[in-house]
């Protein structure tokens, strides 16, 4: 997979730290699955945390935490490593949808209930909603299709799974991710031959309904 | 395999030498991850423990909480010890990232998305910084202590407060393009201490 366009380096740190949305962080994770560089830099971001951790006053612990977490590891079954291995490798993959997304939907895009939203562009809600009100879904869009111009409140990440679409920013094949903020205006257009299918999350949900809103518009293109 | 009942282990720590350096941790962990030996654990839980309670704490959940929060990661890191792999993090860091995950499952009643460990083992890394993980944290902290005053903070507020970057926008009044230029300034400068002076 020639991937051509990253996360940025605040949507790493904010991953590694723990503290963006569950519905951006499946995006952060499902890119990182494939992503051999950003992975190395979130493992990167991920030690600065752990050097903060090292950094922190210890915080004074039950007398009896030890004894405790120790009665609990004389009842842990001893572990097969082996086997534990081997058991993964038989598990079904699938090169079009990273493991963090399967464990949500599965292995294939054909099971997913998708819903129409116009002639061409479908959607799909993964249950990735917090109180803070971030977001996840997923796109199903037909060539040449494209949405408005729009823009964001807060952060927008895209990951393309499927097919590919270009916009002011440039192309974008599968496994590449649209790490977007408010600065940004784009309107994407479906430019392969297949359906494009990405998977999105905000972190403002107003804007996100407001987006939905824009594609339910008239499309250009039809 | 050690069977000894938990009271003698306590025992047995107390005239073990006392680790200092964070690498020492990363053989110390390492070597667990070899040996499921208890001797070994307690060390690690004696060093660790403490801390990851004090970061629960300061993700704002109360005492105990933490303290049950604190038990289930040191647990996970005897339950997942297997999977640790010295030259891709510090223990210090592998340990973060099982409180982290501990304590947003706890917040959010839903696990957090994670990028899966068999996926580490089927590529082989191309680049492979060994280096890095080796940095002592000393010179971790003084790299961090030396960021400008509005870069640490917004590294504060992702880490220990876990605050989103629209949150912290909102709190510091400042726009949501700024955080995350504060926070892209401040992880790459320390990311360049990491490459340049090992």
């Amino acid at each position: 997979m020639n991937i051509k366009h990253h996360l940025d380096e605040a949507t790493l740190v904010s991953y590694a730290a723990g503290s963006m949305s569950q519905a951006m962080a499946l995006v952060v994770a499902c890119h990182i699955s494939i992503c051999p560089s950003c992975r190395e830099r979130v493992s990167q971001s991920e030690a600065i945390g752990g050097i903060l951790l090292d950094s922190l006053d210890e915080a004074s612990i039950s007398d009896d935490a030890l004894d405790q977490v120790l009665a609990c590891l004389d009842q842990e079954p001893e572990i097969d490593i082996e086997m534990i291995r081997t058991s993964k490798q038989h598990q079904p993959s699938s090169d079009l949808i990273p493991r963090p997304l399967q464990d949500c939907i599965g292995n294939s895009f054909e099971d997913i209930e998708w819903k129409r939203i116009v002639p061409g562009i479908y959607y799909y809600d993964l249950p990735f909603k917090t109180e803070k009100g971030g977001a996840s879904r997923l796109m199903r869009i037909a060539p040449g299709k494209a949405m408005l111009p729009h823009s964001h409140d807060g952060n927008e990440l895209t990951l393309i799974l499927q097919g590919s679409f270009s916009d002011e920013m440039g192309r974008f094949t599968a496994g590449d991710i649209a790490d977007l903020d408010s600065e940004i205006e784009h309107q994407p257009l479906v430019d392969s031959d297949e359906d494009c299918i990405c998977l999105i999350a905000t972190d403002a949900p107003l804007k996100f309904s407001t987006l939905l809103g824009k594609l339910v518009q008239p499309m250009t293109g039809f | 395999m050690d069977n000894n009942g938990s009271g003698e282990d306590v025992d047995n720590v107390v005239a073990m030498t006392q680790l200092n350096s964070s690498s020492d941790w990363s053989d110390l962990l390492q070597e667990l991850s070899e040996n499921k030996d208890k001797k070994i654990y307690i060390q690690l839980f004696s060093h660790f423990a403490p801390k990851v309670k004090a970061y629960i704490i300061r993700l704002g959940l109360v005492e105990t909480t933490a303290e049950e929060l604190m038990q289930e990661t040191m647990l996970a890191v005897w339950r997942k010890a297997h999977m640790y792999n010295r030259s891709k993090a510090a223990a210090s860091t592998w340990i973060f990232t099982l409180a982290r995950n501990q304590s947003i499952d706890w917040m959010r009643k839903q696990k957090y998305p994670e990028y899966s460990l068999d996926e580490w083992i089927e590529e082989p890394d191309e680049h492979n910084h060994e280096g890095e993980n080796l940095v002592t944290s000393d010179r971790m902290e003084k790299a961090i202590s030396k960021l400008p005053e509005n870069q640490a903070q917004v590294l504060y507020m992702s880490f220990f407060e876990g605050r989103s970057h629209s949150d912290i926008s909102e709190r510091l009044g400042i726009p949501l393009g700024s955080v995350k230029s504060r926070i892209r300034l401040a992880s790459e400068k320390l990311k360049t201490m990491w490459r340049d002076d090992v």
